[in-house]
């Protein structure tokens, strides 16, 4: 098999709190190949932003670091590289597109200023060519009558509009992998499906690999290829997206489409998960999901499980289910 | 029926002055010609995008907006019109609203006691013990430990939050509540909770929802009847099931297509192109026919008025009057 294009291995992450480093993320390992389509989906606190975050080391210096961990791309561990090389690959090799395009664009720049900006700074274009160059990303992303909207502000453009924009912006330079964290939550469901089917198109022509971070399972179901579960900062399952839907493993990941509300009509009453998600410095002995699982053994209190290959592609935090899995 | 409704609601408009400049002063017609009953102990689901003008009509429900038209009777009074001061301080303490954002709808420096008296506190006339019962009694209702009251907001999580929001709501044993995305800022696992607790207490105290949301699969889990709104509209009303079965109005449609489904195996069709038009310069015609896959001649001219197809449900578009 080809060397992954992006390894994480063992990431560690910690946010300062009033009551010392808390782990926002704890021993986060999985590889994203050429080209691939990996969805994480979570809720609050569950680490999926924290982690994309960590690819890019976007983290405030002192607010939080990396104990434990290595990212490595392109033959170099981006937790270790300085802030050169980062520069250099962040929008380049490697993009990002945030929830809110309205704070992520700059009200005060055309948007022909800042999809040149990349361009300019990664691939050293002229004006007249970053900005020829941006006409055509703006039709490539399907903004109507862009030569003339290159020249406007962002408050002029819609919210889905703003979006397109943004991802304009990542894949100016084409990179090879573009993360994607919550894209289409801010919009209304029928922008949201321009969106993901402008996403999809842009992965097949381009090639690149796409990371979508959500809280959406309909999303992940239908925009990823292999899902990433993840609770409380750590990765509970990982797997191929259709034995995922099909023959979810985990206890959350049960929980979690149990607890989806259905438009195909189904159940009159929602199944709710009991309890709440731990705040990160709460230590829970054993599993982190432990105390609101209906499947809990004694041996989920005592030791914390691991996350370990129960099939081809298939990743599993559960210690009873992993037992299982193996006797079978 | 009409003698058992909470809520009716005929040919409600709300228009707005926006501009600050006299001369670029315009109005912005956010409502047009609204009519909707709800019943007792009925759920009716307001569906509809941003800008659909769905937290609009919330918010003339409980009297917070008074509309340039039409008429609104809550329990038989109406609050719109020459009698609506007097009307609405009559059915006021029986209306009541969930906001979206559990974080926004509580006084940060409030304990969660204090927040929930609030109503009982203003409506006067208890004694100290019962109001801490009662407070006691309504942190029970909601599911929260009854300790919860000297707390303060930031202790708890979004859920509970809304939990404290609803027991607030149920205070003075209101017979009707607005609920604008009440759950939308909750987690998937959060979402389920607190969407359970307001169908228990319909069942426990036949209270009737008018529960606004940009999210079909929850409006499905709460719902009797649904509206769909578009650019301030009503296009569609039907029963539940009717509405997501076979819905008629094709924005209906293309908004149920547009929900993304947890079936990697689903085949998408063609996904709605264009946008919700600017209110400022509406469409002629019919409002979604820019954006609709059936237009014909006719709708870009002649506005379809909402009309019954079958009995009980009403959809707003020409395709239907020709059948």
């Amino acid at each position: 098999m080809a060397s992954p294009l992006v390894s994480i291995d063992d990431l560690t992450v910690q946010f300062r709190t009033d009551r010392g480093w808390a782990n926002a993320v704890e021993g986060v390992s999985f590889d994203i190949a050429e080209g691939e389509c990996v969805g994480v989906v979570g809720e609050s606190g569950s680490g999926k932003s924290v982690t994309a975050l960590s690819i890019l080391r976007l983290h405030a210096r002192g607010a939080a670091r990396y104990s434990t961990g290595a990212i490595s791309y392109a033959g170099r561990d981006l937790l270790q590289a300085s802030e050169r090389d980062l520069r250099r690959i962040r929008g380049r090799d490697i993009a990002m597109v945030f929830q809110d395009p309205m704070s992520s664009l700059n009200p005060v720049l055309t948007i022909c200023d800042q999809i040149s900006e990349s361009l300019r700074l990664h691939q050293g274009m002229s004006r007249a060519a970053a900005r020829k160059k941006a006409i055509e990303l703006l039709d490539l992303v399907r903004i109507p009558d862009a030569a003339r909207r290159v020249d406007e502000y962002p408050h002029r453009l819609s919210g889905g509009m703003r979006q397109r924009v943004m991802i304009a912006i990542a894949i100016a330079c084409r990179p090879r992998l573009l993360i994607a964290d919550e894209p289409t939550t801010a919009l209304d469901v029928t922008i949201q499906a321009q969106i993901l089917e402008l996403l999809r198109d842009l992965r097949a022509e381009l090639g690149m690999a796409v990371m979508l971070i959500s809280h959406d399972l309909g999303v992940i179901a239908e925009f990823a290829r292999r899902v990433i579960v993840m609770y409380a900062g750590r990765i509970v399952e990982d797997a191929p997206v259709d034995v995922l839907f099909q023959s979810p493993r985990h206890p959350y990941t049960e929980g979690l489409m149990a607890s989806m509300p259905a438009l195909d009509g189904g159940a009159a009453r929602l199944y709710a998960i009991p309890g709440r998600i731990p705040d990160p410095d709460e230590t829970i002995d054993g599993c982190r999901f432990g105390p609101r699982c209906a499947h809990s053994e004694p041996i989920c209190r005592t030791a914390p499980p691991r996350l370990i290959a129960i099939a081809d592609g298939h990743r599993l935090r559960c210690t009873p289910r992993t037992r299982a899995a193996d006797l079978t | 029926m009409a003698d058992d409704a909470l809520v009716e609601v005929r040919d409600l408009d709300m228009a707005f002055n926006v501009g600050k400049a006299r001369a670029r002063r315009t109005t912005l017609q956010v409502l047009r010609k609204l009519s909707f009953d709800v019943g007792r102990g009925e759920t009716l689901g307001l569906v509809g995008e941003s800008g659909s003008g769905k937290s609009t009509a919330g918010r003339i429900l409980v009297g917070l907006f008074e509309p340039t038209g039409g008429s609104v009777k809550l329990f038989g009074r109406t609050i719109t019109g020459p009698e609506r001061k007097a009307n609405l301080a009559a059915v006021r303490s029986r209306v009541q609203f969930v906001f979206q954002d559990p974080h926004a709808a509580l006084n940060p420096r409030m304990r969660v006691g204090d927040s929930i008296a609030e109503p009982i506190d203003i409506a006067g006339a208890h004694t100290r013990r019962d109001r801490s019962h009662r407070v006691k009694e309504l942190l029970e209702m909601v599911g929260l430990p009854r300790d919860a009251a000297e707390r303060f907001p930031h202790e708890f999580s979004g859920g509970q939050r809304q939990r404290i929001v609803i027991a607030r709501a149920l205070a003075l044993e209101p017979g009707f509540i607005v609920c604008d995305e009440p759950v939308s800022a909750l987690d998937v696992s959060m979402q389920a909770q607190v969407v359970n607790l307001l169908m228990d207490l319909q069942t426990k105290f036949g209270i009737g929802y008018l529960f606004i949301a940009h999210d079909l699969a929850v409006v499905r889990a709460v719902a009797q009847r649904v509206a769909v709104i578009y650019a301030g509209s009503i296009v569609e009303i039907a029963s539940k099931d009717a509405l997501y079965e076979q819905p008629q109005h094709p924005y209906t449609q293309a908004l149920l297509d547009a929900v993304p489904r947890p079936d990697p195996a689903r085949v998408r069709g063609p996904v709605i192109g264009g946008e919700v038009p600017s209110l400022l310069a509406p469409p002629p015609g019919c409002r979604f026919h820019t954006r609709c896959p059936h237009a014909m001649p006719r709708c870009q001219v002649e506005e379809p008025r909402l009309r019954e197809t079958a009995p009980g449900r009403q959809t707003a578009c020409h395709l239907y009057e020709t059948l």
